[in-house]
């Protein structure tokens, strides 16, 4: 028996429906902000205004961007196994943590050091995200209840580090001391400064085209290889995927590695792209609302690439927006963002109904 | 409107129409089924029964046409209304909560009430009068899950009946049954139908058309092309109707030339997931050039048999002897039993044969995914990977022959032709197949057959695992009988009749 819904084109899939999904929730959001007193139209204009209308906005925008594509290819990856990793935030913590070690403490000349410490916090993210894999993989424990737990275990040993081994001794803050030059990614201001554009110093940096490339690789990675291959079909039909001779806990185990490797990408952006030092507490729940990213995106780098930079447009025009509209404060940004969250996450199949019954009078194919 | 013995017929279907798109399903189709019959309806996978059904059930609105029910014009827009006009539907796949009693799945949407008891009071009652007056008894306290597949169907013939449904709808309905649960579904039916009850029966076996049904009407491409008596039909004309061209029901094979013993199980013992012994000291040996039947009620270890010997589940004891040398357990893991040339066309093509979501063409490599026709390097190279496809859907006459389409898109039968090109263009020597033709239309089991045929005859061992008695005695040179796990007897095909093999699949054991 055929089920009466049809599939949807897959432009209406991978377009329409999230162009939907954030109108409504834009609409709802308006709403709120009309009902708070403030105008909503002016209230948007504020917004793109201060996410995209200078390049300063903009670079502030593509750097939030930047953390956002990383975590949401991490929390994607798994999708496509079948898992559900929401200890992104907590393998990209640990990333921090191996990239601060190799470039507080490896004495390599100049870039080299960075070159070592991308990988390094890659390496630390996997071997994070190794645990709740193996034990996914091996033991049966639920993916989802493990990387809660690491979530407060990363945050409990960065915490434990950063006051008592790690901290600069001549500061209060739990922060280590700056990292040398050499460790750093370098900032897209500073390149093109000698080339005699003018950029602004925002905190963009090179780790926006390392993310681009993560995207890239993803695609790559899924679409093209053997491994993406038994990865998408352990991901959609285990038993399947055994009679081809897959193994799904190998399977499990190498997904959740590389999902944390990517998740380590947020650190480097953050850590060695902008703070320069390890700080307490840097990730700021971006793992999470790479959730929402890779959800919004439906797990496919390209709809990352644009729902991450739609998150960094909210992040940034929110900021904006809380400045110069008084009465929105920094948690009415927050609403937004929960909006658009629930409306591409949660609700995402709330408009699918209408649209497919809509396209199906005109368009839809027929069951073979 | 009504028929010559003035009561109106209980359906009648008038000029149904109904297009998906550039797709015509039901074209212009009329339908009559009179009172207390059991009405056949016959197609192929694709000739548009399950539309014409979901549109009587409501699940669709047909875009032209009229549905009369006694000889009332009505409209169902839903399955609650299909209900009210008294249409039961029993699907194929079962509508049930496994982990909840009978009473309760058949109170689920009728709960009379926010407390239980009273309606519980009142469905129990109606069960046991259910049971007295068409013996349809089960007992309202087990748990659906632990019921056998007849009995929850059985569960959902009551849910229909116990919501007033006076036209049952039955799709498919033997598809998940074994011969002797399909015997006692059968029974129930023609019951039901002597309390003046109509019935609306769908399948592609002709040979429960011809001993259950009173009239039989045929599918074609979305169009009606006959009704018959069926006492006045034989299954040739029905399925001449069916395909619209003489199909060869019975195929022609040479006799078989068997050459060395290539596979060999010695004593095998196998345990389920759930450490439950499932088979038990099976010992047989399987020649190049011959087609061994292994023939069973469904669910006496034969998926243990066929996943076993595939290297998918391991061996609790015993040895599996491969061209004369004992294969150590390490290697018998499917990838490594596949690169020793067994091929296995596994018994369930949706759950583990095929990946629904996948292209074809993925699908059509899977337990391949490393040959380097694939792609030599780190890449696939897709190109050869749509090719390889393009061609084996050529030769095999895959329809559409459209490498890129999900395989969920495809009819049973096509599906089933691509895991058949798969397995066998590898060209294994050995070949493991369960259940070939389940779920799959005539025309292709024709082919179906035929092409296992010819793989014996080119001096394949074959491995057939089949509930259908028929598909045994068409295929199998010799034929091995299972039940609880132990082999209950062997027979050569000329030698023995459906009831001796009947006997055996019972565990009456005997000699030959």
């Amino acid at each position: 028996m055929s089920t009466p819904l049809k599939p949807l084109p897959a432009w209406a899939d991978v377009a329409l429906i999230p162009l939907i999904n954030v109108t409504a929730a834009f609409v709802i959001s308006g709403l709120v902000v009309l009902a708070i007193g403030e105008n909503p139209i002016e209230a948007v204009k504020i917004l793109i205004g201060g996410a995209l209308g200078d390049l300063e906005g903009l670079g502030y925008t593509l750097f939030y961007a930047t953390s956002f594509i990383f975590t949401g290819l991490a929390v994607a990856i798994c999708f496509h196994a079948g898992l559900f990793n929401i200890g992104v935030d907590g393998q990209a913590y640990l990333g921090g943590l191996g990239a601060a070690l190799v470039c507080l403490y490896l004495p390599l000349p100049g870039y080299s050091l960075v070159i070592v410490a991308i990988p390094a916090a890659a390496l630390f993210g996997a071997a994070f995200a190794a645990i709740p894999g193996y034990l996914q993989a091996k033991r049966d424990s639920h993916i989802v209840i493990t990387t809660i737990m690491f979530n407060y275990i990363a945050s409990a040993l960065m915490g434990y580090l950063l006051v008592n081994t790690l901290r600069n001794p001549k500061q209060m803050n739990p922060e280590t001391l700056p990292f040398p030059r050499g460790g750093t990614v370098p900032q897209l201001f500073e390149l093109l400064k000698p080339l005699g554009i003018v950029w602004p110093d925002t905190p963009l940096n090179l780790s926006f085209f390392l993310a681009l490339a993560a995207a890239v690789f993803v695609w790559v990675l899924i679409w093209r290889t053997r491994l993406g291959y038994e990865i998408r079909a352990v991901g959609v039909n285990p038993t399947a995927a055994v009679y081809g001779g897959v193994s799904p806990s190998r399977i499990v185990i190498i997904t959740t590695l590389l999902s944390g490797a990517l998740a380590g990408g947020l650190a480097v952006n953050v850590i060695l792209g902008s703070e320069h030092r390890l700080v307490l507490e840097f990730t700021a729940g971006f793992g999470f609302v790479g959730i929402a990213v890779a959800l919004m995106g439906r797990a496919h780098p390209v709809g990352i690439v644009l729902a991450a930079i739609l998150f960094g447009v909210l992040y940034q025009g929110g900021a904006e927006l809380a400045f110069d509209m008084p009465r929105i404060s920094r948690d009415m940004i927050v609403v937004i963002q929960g909006l658009v969250v629930l409306f591409a996450g949660a609700l995402e199949h709330l408009f699918r109904r209408p649209v497919a019954a809509l396209l199906a009078r005109r368009i839809s194919q027929p069951p073979i | 409107m009504t028929s010559a013995t003035g009561a109106p017929p209980a359906i009648e279907l008038v000029g149904v129409d109904k297009s998906f798109g550039p797709v015509h399903a039901n074209k212009n189709v009329n339908l009559r089924v009179e009172r207390g019959v059991i009405h056949g309806i016959v197609g192929e996978n694709g000739a548009g029964k399950s539309t014409l059904m979901s549109i009587l059930y409501g699940f669709y609105e047909a875009d032209a046409g009229q549905i009369l029910v006694n000889g009332e014009p009505v409209r169902i827009r839903s399955s609650r209304e299909a209900i009210s006009h008294g249409i039961g539907m029993v699907h194929q796949h079962f509508m049930l909560v496994p982990p909840l009693s009978v009473l309760e799945n058949v109170m689920l949407g009728a709960e009379g009430g926010p407390l239980l008891k009273a309606g519980a009071k009142a469905v129990r009652a109606q069960l046991a009068h259910l049971a007295k007056v068409y013996a349809l008894e089960v007992d309202p306290d087990a748990i659906v899950g632990e019921l056998s597949v007849g009995l929850q169907q059985r569960v959902e013939i009551l849910k229909a009946l116990v919501r007033g449904a006076e036209i049952l709808v039955l799709d498919e309905p033997t598809a998940v049954l074994t011969p002797s649960e399909a015997d006692q579904l059968f029974d129930m039916l023609r019951v039901l139908k002597s309390q003046n009850k109509t019935i609306i029966f769908i399948t592609h076996k002709l040979r429960e058309i011809m001993s259950l049904t009173d009239r039989v009407s045929v599918m074609r491409r979305g169009e009606m092309v006959a009704t018959f008596e069926t006492s006045q039909t034989s299954p040739p004309e029905l399925a001449d109707a069916m395909v619209g061209r003489k199909v060869i029901l019975k195929i022609e094979k040479a006799p078989a030339r068997p050459g060395a013993v290539v596979l060999e199980a010695r004593g095998l013992r196998v345990k389920d997931d759930r450490g439950v012994t499932r088979l038990e000291d099976v010992s047989f040996s399987l020649r190049a050039g011959e087609i061994l039947g292994v023939a069973g009620v469904a669910g006496n270890g034969q998926s243990e048999l066929l996943e076993a010997l595939a290297g998918i589940r391991p061996l609790a004891s015993g040895e599996i002897w491969l061209n004369g040398a004992v294969l150590p357990a390490a290697a018998r893991d499917p990838k490594a039993m596949r690169r020793l040339g067994v091929g296995h066309v596994p018994e369930d093509r949706h759950r583990v044969g095929l990946i629904m979501p996948f292209e074809a063409c993925e699908s059509a490599m899977l337990g391949f995914q490393d040959e380097k026709v694939y792609g030599a390097g780190l890449l696939f190279d897709r190109g050869a990977i749509i090719a390889d496809e393009a061609a084996k859907m050529e030769a095999y006459d895959i329809r559409p022959p459209a490498p890129r389409l999900k395989t969920a898109n495809f009819s049973g039968g096509n599906q089933q032709k691509i895991v058949l090109a798969r397995e066998i263009e590898r060209n294994p020597a050995v070949i493991l197949v369960g259940q070939p033709t389940r779920g799959v239309d005539i025309g292709a089991i024709e082919f179906i057959h035929k092409r296992i045929v010819a793989l014996r005859d080119a001096g394949k061992a074959v491995l057939l695992v089949s509930v259908e008695l028929d598909e045994i005695f068409a295929l199998a040179d010799r034929i091995l009988v299972l039940c609880g796990g132990r082999v209950t007897g062997e027979r050569l095909p000329e030698e023995t009749n459906a009831q001796d093999l009947g006997l055996l699949m019972a565990g009456v054991e005997q000699a030959a």
